[in-house]
């Protein structure tokens, strides 16, 4: 690829001969692109393993957001068949109660993914305005007491925390988000309160509050903007996190409960099967299809987010 | 070490001819050394000086037939006593550097490893590499240390890196890099990140030294004033080319290109001193301390007059900036206050109205961080005129491109982005930004110090000029002299915290000054290759006659 | 004082306060269990009396500031109370058993894989890690890279039963299910343990080696490095006298981390094996809602997550020269 459009030099100021002008200093100039552009461009230099990633996000999004057009049948829809073979009525067999295991891998991605993006969102509303906020107010009380609660939140292991509170308060979904949502802000706490802490000594928010500006528009638009691609490759760190565990939970029986169709549960149900792996290898399949779900889906993420951060940090060798 | 192996004084001992070397940035090679030829002879002193982006530490590197991570030495031969670099092996060369070649580098706090005694850095290329044994060497690091005149020469080499101050450790690395005797050293702007008094200090050691050892060196530098004490030779590089080559002495007298006077261009400025009777502004007797710490400012008193510029100038850790800090109300003072037009200004930013901050506005060193990398010029001048001014629509896009023009840019630059200006476009737009909230008086903090000399002379011209048509007050904040003559009416000199002295530019730059201002203005290197030897033999002068 | 003491002091003291506070929130969690919680535990049929009783011994008659002690004492001297399970079994006879008679043996356990898991995985992932690092760029650290970076990916029961798959139901070389039994003998426990252990290896060796390679590739950044470099010394000489010396706080952070997080790990691994560890012991409390148990479970993990961090640290300011050799 020709990459000689990459920089647009200014005029050479040759000051030997021509004297001095401001306008003329020799500056660098990165061509301007549209965003549209920019996306096209980064999409041609991308690793395969991101252009991997992006597809397969891309597909996941797909089917997530069109399950009931897509699955054969319902999500909870029992047949009196259980554990029926994989075939032409059921691609991939029934469960234990008889539930078509395709349809529900298709409503799982809708459920499951779902669920650990909305747990993920609340962490970063949760953790990201509290770590700007303690930024802001470095070293005051807030920030104190924010970043010692934090401190000692941490010091428990969170899936251990997280099957202290559901044994205190029940395991259903709604507790599932809240009780996750809130261990993970923690750490998106302390990732923002660092990144923001990096902006919040610059010069240029000096300047802001020199101006005058209110705390809104200097967190809006002198703190955002700035911090927003670290937090961009965060949400993609943490969303595998919040993913993994909670599928880890559903998994131990404290998740995701039924009949909401998830790939944690799943493969906790199905695991039994995979004992028959010589007499049905398909049968012994069917617990690895959530399971790979799950596996692709982080890998996925992981790629696209390693390549942001390769590309954001400028890191050359 | 044998006189044999050494060779005579005035043999080539390195010769660099066409050297081609090339960087890799925005995923790309371009060069940065664009064939350059060095010939250095034994026991001869070259500097190498330029301004950023010249090439001259790679250059100096690639003498050692080294590059750094993302360079390559692409083509060009560089022969060192008979050996050729480009052509040795990496065990060949590595075998060279610590032995017979050594570095100097800037930062020397960086420089040292934190986990090992300082004699033990110090002598461990020597004792590795079997020059000498360990005994030996340590105790002619000694040696070395007193000769470098650091103090308490016999124990200094016990400490630690971070034991020691930023003087003394560059000393010691001098040491360090003499310690095998080398052929050659190269010093790495040694004393850039030093303050004037200290730097006059370790420049006169470290001359000392390489001179008594007959060490050929290559002093790298963007202080032609600082080169022109050390070298015998000066090259003069920009952007990756040679401008000029001359013997130090006929470079400065008689220098043949533009380029070469430019270096000290700053030093051309003169402003007729003004003298006004209306004070806009007095700090009057203020303290003031960061939470938990001693005083950093110390019954600071400095009168303003209306229409002038007052430089306060000082070393590190002087209060030169807390100063600006209490004046802005970032830093309230815990004693005394701030009259701004013959009122007290409140001395927290959050009690002071809109109309008092859009009065006093601040222009900081770094432009890179002083700007908002998202934001684009017209975000960025326009938000005062909308926040102050109240302007909206077309009539502040008129404004904005009548403030462009006054910085002498033009309308082509107002939506581009902080990353798409050089350093000299960015500070005008810092200029303009104060401009646009249409102030009285402005403090300028260490606006020029980051800037290549030539852009430096273009800003304080501008200010200069804006001065004139605006009537505006400056607050000038700089450890530069040069800068000091070229733009200050009044002087502040100010020492941990307190004003030393305060005056004209006329009274303040001449006889008879206190003990301070005298180390302080003595200490500024001058463009004459004597004046460190004269310097030197008036201080010993001085020394003796007071014993 | 001299400041590494001091520090040190510090540290210890912040690592109390904080296991101070879990054991605060741990105990709390008795508070939040339903009114009727004791008829859950005893069953529909428990007579008034026996509930009452049931209240008593848990002390529930008590202020919370006196319970809190007297459960704190407790801990402290090994009695973590009896469990719920087992007393609502007929006839009201209680055979709840004593949550440390049941923690004991599957501590062991526990503690037996995780060694195993450990023993394998910190050398592998440092000598991946380093080698990594220093042969940045290369085939192999792309290789390695892009493999980890998947690893890390997969849910760890994904690994196992990728790993039961593989060389159990096909090849038959490991059994799929770990329930040793208490008189195993040594051997036949390690191969019993090794696909759960090699499951902790797959997992904790890719964050460790990936944390590690980090940590040497930000140290080689070091000016002091490339100084070193310039000096003159060798390859061998710029990694061992210069590097390692100022890698053992990054390294033992790395490491600390990671074993914290094996702590975790277990408990996924330990249900997928069948294994009788603390962490199934924990889920299954989880499950039955069996307080002491999960508290008991829980105060063991957090107090094993707090003391490696606290030992990382502790070796962290005994390798700063900063602090060794104040000015």
């Amino acid at each position: 690829m020709n990459n000689d459009d990459d920089m647009t030099p200014g005029k050479p100021a040759d000051l030997a001969d021509q004297g001095y002008s401001a306008a003329g200093e020799v500056v660098l100039i990165k061509a301007r692109r549209t965003f549209l552009e920019n996306i096209l461009r980064g999409l041609k230099s991308a690793p395969p393993t991101a252009l991997f990633g992006l597809t397969v996000i891309t597909i996941y999004i797909f089917f997530a957001l069109f399950a009931p057009l897509l699955a054969p049948h319902g999500e909870a829809e029992i047949f009196d068949l259980s554990y029926a073979p994989w075939g032409e009525e059921f691609m991939f067999g029934t469960d234990q109660l008889g539930r078509d295991i395709l349809s529900r891998l298709i409503y799982g991605a809708r459920n499951t993914v779902g669920i650990a993006f909305v747990t993920t969102l609340f962490a970063f509303v949760i953790g990201g305005g509290l770590g700007i906020t303690a930024a802001i107010n470095n070293n005051g009380w807030l920030d104190n007491l924010l970043s010692r609660s934090v401190d000692v939140l941490m010091a428990i292991p969170s899936l251990i925390f997280a099957l202290i509170l559901l044994s205190m308060f029940g395991a259903n979904t709604l507790n599932l988000i809240i009780i996750i949502a809130i261990l993970d802000s923690t750490r998106v706490f302390r990732i923002a309160r660092a990144v923001s802490l990096n902006v919040v000594v610059m010069d240029y928010v000096e300047a802001a509050k020199l101006r005058g500006e209110k705390l809104f528009w200097i967190l809006y638009r002198e703190i955002l903007p700035n911090i927003m691609p670290p937090l961009v490759a965060e949400f993609g760190l943490r969303f595998c996190f919040v993913f993994l565990t909670i599928a880890a939970l559903s998994f131990l029986g404290v998740g995701i409960q039924p009949p909401t169709a998830d790939w944690g549960s799943m493969v906790r149900e199905t695991a039994g099967l995979i004992q028959f792996a010589e007499y049905d290898l398909t049968a012994a399949m069917t617990p690895m299809l959530p399971a790979a779900a799950i596996a692709l889906l982080t890998v996925a993420v992981n790629f696209v987010v390693d390549w942001f951060l390769h590309k954001s940090s400028g890191l050359k060798d | 070490m044998s006189d044999q192996k050494k060779g005579k004084k005035g043999d080539i001992l390195l010769e660099m001819k066409d050297i081609v070397i090339d960087g890799y940035s925005d995923d790309r090679w371009h060069e940065i050394v664009k064939g350059v030829d060095i010939t250095l002879r034994r026991g001869e002193v070259m500097g190498l000086i330029g301004e950023s982006g010249a090439g001259k530490s790679t250059l100096g590197l690639a003498a050692m037939g080294f590059a750094r991570p993302g360079c390559r030495l692409t083509s060009g031969s560089i022969m060192f006593d008979g050996i050729d670099l480009m052509k040795a092996s990496a065990e060949e060369r590595r075998a060279l550097r610590g032995s017979r070649i050594a570095y100097v580098a800037q930062s020397a706090a960086a420089s040292f490893n934190p986990a090992h005694q300082l004699i033990e850095q110090t002598v461990e290329s020597t004792v590795r590499k079997g020059i000498k044994p360990e005994e030996e060497a340590k105790s002619d690091a000694r040696k070395l240390y007193r000769d470098l005149q650091l103090p308490n020469p016999d124990h200094i080499g016990d400490r630690y890196p971070h034991q020691v101050s930023g003087g003394q450790l560059q000393r010691v690395m001098t040491a360090m890099a003499m310690s095998p005797r080398p052929d050659l050293i190269i010093f790495d702007e040694p004393t850039t990140a030093l303050d004037v008094t200290t730097q006059v200090e370790v420049l006169a050691s470290m001359r000392r030294i390489v001179e008594q050892y007959n060490t050929a060196a290559i002093y790298i530098t963007h202080d032609l004033a600082v080169v022109a004490q050390m070298a015998d030779v000066i090259k003069v590089l920009r952007y990756g080319e040679t401008i000029e080559d001359a013997d130090t002495r006929s470079m400065l007298s008689d220098p043949k290109k533009e380029y070469t006077k430019s270096l000290w261009s700053v030093r051309s400025i003169e402003k007729p001193e003004d003298k006004s009777e209306d004070v806009i502004l007095k700090v009057d007797h203020v303290d003031a301390s960061y939470t938990g710490s001693a005083k950093v400012l110390d019954d600071v008193t400095i009168e303003v007059p209306r229409g002038d510029t007052v430089a306060i100038v000082g070393e590190s850790g002087s209060g030169k900036s807390t100063t600006a800090r209490a004046i802005t109300g970032l830093l309230p003072p815990s004693k005394g206050q701030v009259l701004f037009n013959g009122k007290p200004l409140p001395p927290t930013l959050k009690e002071r109205s809109v109309d008092q901050l859009q009065k006093i506005q601040m222009i900081y060193q770094m432009a890179d961080t002083a700007m908002n990398p998202r934001h684009t010029v017209r975000d960025i001048i326009g938000r005062p005129l909308e926040f102050y001014l109240g302007l909206r629509g077309r009539e502040r896009d008129q404004r904005l491109l009548e403030l462009v023009e006054m910085i002498e840019l033009n309308e082509d630059f107002i939506d581009r982005l902080p990353a798409e200006l050089s350093g000299g476009q960015k500070q005008r737009i810092c200029i303009a930004r104060a401009l646009a909230a249409d102030p009285e008086l402005i403090i300028c903090d260490e606006v020029t110090s980051a800037l290549d000399q030539i852009v430096q002379k273009g800003i304080l011209e501008l200010l200069l000029r804006l001065q004139k048509e605006l009537g505006l007050t400056y607050i000038f904040i700089t450890h530069d002299i040069a800068t000091v003559k070229a733009i200050s009416d009044q002087i502040v000199v100010m020492l941990e915290g307190r004003v030393v002295e305060q005056g004209m530019k006329s009274e303040i730059l001449a006889p008879p000054y206190p003990d301070y201002t005298k180390l302080l203005l003595s200490s500024v290197p001058e463009m004459d290759p004597d004046w460190l030897t004269g310097l030197l033999a008036e201080r010993a002068r001085e020394g003796s006659a007071t014993a | 004082m001299h400041p590494v003491i001091r520090t040190i002091l510090q540290r210890l003291g912040l690592g109390l306060v904080t296991l101070f506070v879990v054991s605060l929130i741990l105990f709390s969690s008795i508070e939040f269990l339903p009114g009727d919680f004791g008829e859950a535990v005893l069953g529909q049929a428990a007579l008034p009396e026996t509930v009452e009783a049931f209240r008593k011994e848990l002390g529930l008659h008590l202020p919370m500031h006196e319970r809190y002690f007297d459960w704190l004492g407790g801990i402290l001297t090994g009695d973590m109370g009896n469990s719920f399970s087992g007393r609502g079994s007929s006839g009201g006879q209680d055979r709840s058993r004593p949550v440390i008679e049941l923690l004991a043996p599957r501590l062991a356990n526990t503690l037996f894989l995780a060694s195993m898991a450990a023993i394998i995985s910190v050398p592998l992932a440092l000598f991946l890690g380093i080698t990594a690092a220093l042969y940045r760029n290369t085939i192999y650290d792309r290789t390695v890279n892009a493999l980890t970076l998947t690893t890390i990916s997969f849910p760890e029961f994904f690994v196992a039963y990728l790993l039961i798959l593989g060389l159990s139901s096909f090849t038959k070389i490991f059994p799929s299910l770990a329930n040793i039994d208490p008189d195993a003998v040594f051997w036949e426990r390690v191969y019993l343990t090794a696909l759960p252990a090699l499951t902790l290896t797959l997992v904790i060796v890719a964050h460790m080696m990936r944390m590690t390679r980090a940590a040497i590739i930000n140290l080689m950044a070091s000016p002091y490095i490339e100084m070193a470099d310039l000096k003159g010394a060798s390859k061998s000489e710029i990694i061992l006298r210069h590097a390692l010396p100022n890698a053992w706080a990054p390294i033992v952070t790395v490491i600390a981390f990671n074993l914290a997080y094996l702590v975790v790990g277990v408990v996924v691994v330990e249900v997928v094996f069948v294994y009788p560890g603390v962490g199934q012991l924990m889920v299954d409390a989880v499950t039955t809602r069996d307080v002491p148990v999960v508290q008991g479970c829980a105060m063991i993990f957090a107090a094993t997550y707090i003391l490696l961090n606290l030992f990382a640290d502790i070796i962290s300011i005994i390798t700063n020269p900063r602090l060794l050799h104040p000015r």
